[in-house]
């Protein structure tokens, strides 16, 4: 095994205020990473307190208000604190310039802001929930979130908005740079598909945050000031929150599952050992996502008496969102086809990614039909239905990207054999959660309640055994990636053997990621070439 | 290292626009180039204002929704806004654009006192409208027109108007917020101008700093005949 190297980004320097203070791309996602995992953990024993409480039909772990504290507490902290900035922020910090050949980001100093901007939302908020809860629900829909909660929606808001900031200097300074610092030779079409994935991201985070932004000014300005923007009372419209509200928030979706596939891209073709089927496409199919994600909002109001013409359009248009979507599987799974493949650790969740994203979006075109949206909305169907995605899509994909690029992070390797038993229990724990929650929601249970007629009872307890497994998934890699920390095998540059620029550089990587600015002369996922290469010396 | 990638010498440091630069001015590690570092830095600005745009986006669209719920109301609400000292702000901010334009000029030219000169100017001429929109807030306040408990309003457009007022307030409130950060921004730049930071081959925030405070007299173009031209004497 080759030895670390001697310099790298890690230890260039020493001490807390080199780490507070750096603009390295790499060290700030190594604080983005420390800081989402937190939240990840709080947003997740919040979650189990939900599964907790509904192991039985009656309230006996909570009161009402407080249950409806608790899901909204784990919905405010796992969308907007982990899940938005999950992959871009750490995975995508980090690789973005490594991938494209640069040394850095174009604005290392606001990518360094962009951390604190999100340390200060994070804390605001937390500090609100501590202190007073916030019970209506992730959403904050008026005229209960204006006029009639109790909580503390302002102080909670006022630190969704501020993370929000942090989001839109994150997609500004990816969009800089993959427009401006890409390594020569390296054109649009021979970026990874990753990158490709991040741009599109970057482009809905910078168009649609700036509208959730002010729809949460105007909500804190209706709060404190008693203007009637949103208030019936006062001649306002709730209506008009709900449409500035899921502007963005329905793209948002789109900020949490563009990245995870472009982490499956990069995944499946290391581990098939192939160029990807049909890169052109996958990759426009990122922008198609990104623009057609911006067209389908009112799909979540069908049932807010909005006029039948306008649902129809919405529903129409929220169809077309499967193309896009649909093109990446089947690409993916035409990679898979006569390729090497190999199962390791995060091929499993690769995989695992493909078959739950698939339920996930299959599932969502029951609730874009209008008529079968009567009948699941506000059920447990459409929580099974987000869980598909954000928690089998974005989560899996999220850690079948931490551990292909753990080597490269940290210059140590993980230990597969724990590894591996840790994604099964992911795919199984998860699974057994949320499969359950689809006949649920079926068969009427609505969501948002800690009490259900006893017949949901079997359904529920299954609900609520999954998730033990599921947290126990999630906990076995904070144990395992730390101990790799000090007693995991040395990786060197390559161990995948995978294709790509971030892999020609060291592990970890030097401070300026590369010795010389590589130039590039293949297309991306050249894999025959990469492993013809490799083999022929011993040929000769 | 595979051989599909090959390598080659460092790029930067060398470069002919970097090497012409004052003695002063490096381009950051991340840039090869003095001239990318330019590129960047003009993209990143013209990116951050279609955030705003879609900043702006938001309230635009209440206002749009609202209009045309209570056409009559809001005209005669608009009627309680003062025409003349609206239409003399709008000349006020055109004027600070020219200004801004000519500042961004001079520093092309590397002339540092007429720099200086017309940031200065810029800032006073945003501050003759902000002083004035104090003014006229003021007057709101007088005439009860500010919404909440004591807003007053003759019937039956009382509930129209309030809203109108709501989001005069609050559309104007941000426009002035960003005059005030716009302001801020240039007392920075007049400092460093005046110790001669900028010249003929250096002058990136002037020029991107000027992208923004031509965007911010955009918005008020855009909010003058919204709030205080449109149907005003139904």
């Amino acid at each position: 095994m080759d030895a670390e190297p001697k310099q790298n980004y890690l230890n260039a320097d020493y001490g807390m205020l080199s780490w507070l203070l750096t603009k390295d791309h790499k060290r700030i996602a190594i604080l983005y990473l420390v800081s989402i995992s937190v939240m990840f953990a709080l947003g997740g024993v919040f979650a189990l307190l939900i599964r907790l409480e509904l192991l039985t039909p009656g309230p006996d772990l909570m009161s009402s208000d407080m249950y409806n504290r608790t899901f909204t507490t784990h919905g405010i902290i796992m969308v907007f604190f982990f899940l938005i900035p999950s992959i871009p922020a750490v995975l995508g910090n980090f690789l973005i310039p490594l991938m494209i050949g640069a040394r850095d980001l174009a604005f290392p100093r606001i990518n360094l802001l962009s951390w604190y901007i999100y340390i200060l939302g994070a804390t605001t908020s937390m500090i609100a929930i501590m202190v007073s809860g916030i019970d209506t629900g992730w959403t904050f829909y008026t005229p209960y979130s204006t006029s009639s909660s109790t909580t503390a929606v302002v102080p909670v808001a006022v630190g969704v908005f501020i993370t929000g900031f942090s989001s839109i200097l994150t997609g500004l300074n990816f969009l800089v740079t993959i427009h401006r610092m890409r390594a020569p030779g390296l054109t649009w079409f021979r970026l990874p598909l990753f990158v490709w994935a991040h741009y599109a991201t970057s482009i809905i985070m910078i168009l649609g945050t700036p509208v959730v932004a002010i729809t949460i000014l105007l909500v804190g300005m209706e709060r404190a000031l008693h203007l009637g923007i949103f208030d019936p009372a006062l001649g306002g419209d709730p209506l008009l929150f709900q449409h500035l509200f899921w502007f963005y928030s329905h793209p948002a979706v789109y900020i949490m599952i563009l990245p995870p596939m472009g982490v499956i891209s990069e995944l499946v073709t290391a581990f098939t050992r192939k160029r990807i089927f049909g890169y052109s496409f996958v990759a426009i199919s990122s922008l198609a996502i990104a623009f057609l994600g911006f067209l389908v909002w009112a799909h979540h109001m069908f049932v807010t008496g909005l006029s039948i013409y306008a649902a129809l359009i919405f529903s129409f248009l929220s169809f077309f969102v499967a193309i896009p979507s649909a093109v990446k599987v089947f690409n993916w799974t035409a990679t898979l086809y006569k390729g090497s493949v190999s199962f390791e650790a995060p091929m499993l969740y690769a995989m695992g990614f493909i078959g739950l994203f698939t339920i996930g979006g299959l599932t969502g075109l029951f609730l874009a039909s209008l008529g079968t949206d009567v009948h699941l909305t506000d059920t447990y169907f459409i929580v099974a239905h987000f869980h598909y995605v954000m928690v089998g899509g974005a989560i899996m994909g999220y850690l079948g990207g931490i551990h292909f690029w753990w080597p490269k992070i940290t210059g140590r390797m993980y230990p597969e054999v724990p590894a591996r038993v840790a994604a099964l229990l992911v795919f199984i724990g998860f699974n057994l959660t949320f499969f359950p929650q689809f006949v649920l929601g079926y068969l009427g249970m609505p969501r948002r309640y800690h009490f259900y007629v006893d017949e949901f009872q079997v359904l529920n307890v299954m609900s609520t055994a999954g998730a033990s497994i599921l947290g126990l998934g999630y906990l076995l890699p904070a144990f395992y990636l730390v101990w790799s920390l000090y007693k995991g095998p040395v990786a060197g540059p390559n161990p995948w053997r995978a294709y790509g620029l971030e892999w020609q550089t060291s592990s970890p990587p030097p401070t300026e990621n590369f010795e010389t600015t590589p130039v590039v002369t293949h297309e991306a996922y050249d894999y025959e070439a990469f492993d013809f290469e490799a083999v022929r010396p011993q040929e000769v | 290292m595979s051989s599909s990638v090959a390598t080659a010498a460092h790029r930067g440091h060398q470069h002919p626009v970097a090497a012409e630069v004052h003695h002063h001015f490096h381009h950051q590690h991340q840039f090869d180039s003095a001239e990318q570092q330019y590129e960047a830095s003009t993209l990143g600005m013209w990116i951050f204002l279609v955030t705003e745009i879609m900043f702006f986006g938001g309230v635009f669209t209440a206002y749009v929704q609202y209009r045309t719920a209570f056409p009559e109301g809001f005209g005669h609400a608009s009627n309680h806004l003062d025409l003349t000292l609206g239409a003399f702000n709008t000349a006020v901010l055109i004027a600070s654009s020219l200004t801004m334009a000519l500042a961004v000029h001079a520093s092309q030219l590397g002339k540092r006192g007429r720099l200086v000169m017309y940031l200065l100017l810029t800032m006073a001429l945003g501050s003759v409208f902000l002083g004035v929109k104090a003014f006229e807030y003021a007057h709101k306040f007088h005439e009860h027109l500010v919404p909440g408990p004591h807003f007053q309003f003759p019937e039956p457009h009382a509930r129209a108007a309030q809203i109108f007022f709501s989001l005069y307030f609050a559309m104007t409130g941000l426009h002035a917020l960003h005059m005030v950060i716009g302001i801020g921004i240039m007392v920075v730049l007049t400092v460093q101008a005046a110790r001669g930071r900028f010249g003929h081959n250096y002058h990136t925030p002037i020029e991107i700093s000027g992208l923004y405070w031509h965007f911010v007299d955009i918005i008020w173009i855009f909010l003058f005949p919204l709030l205080y031209l449109i149907h005003r004497h139904v």
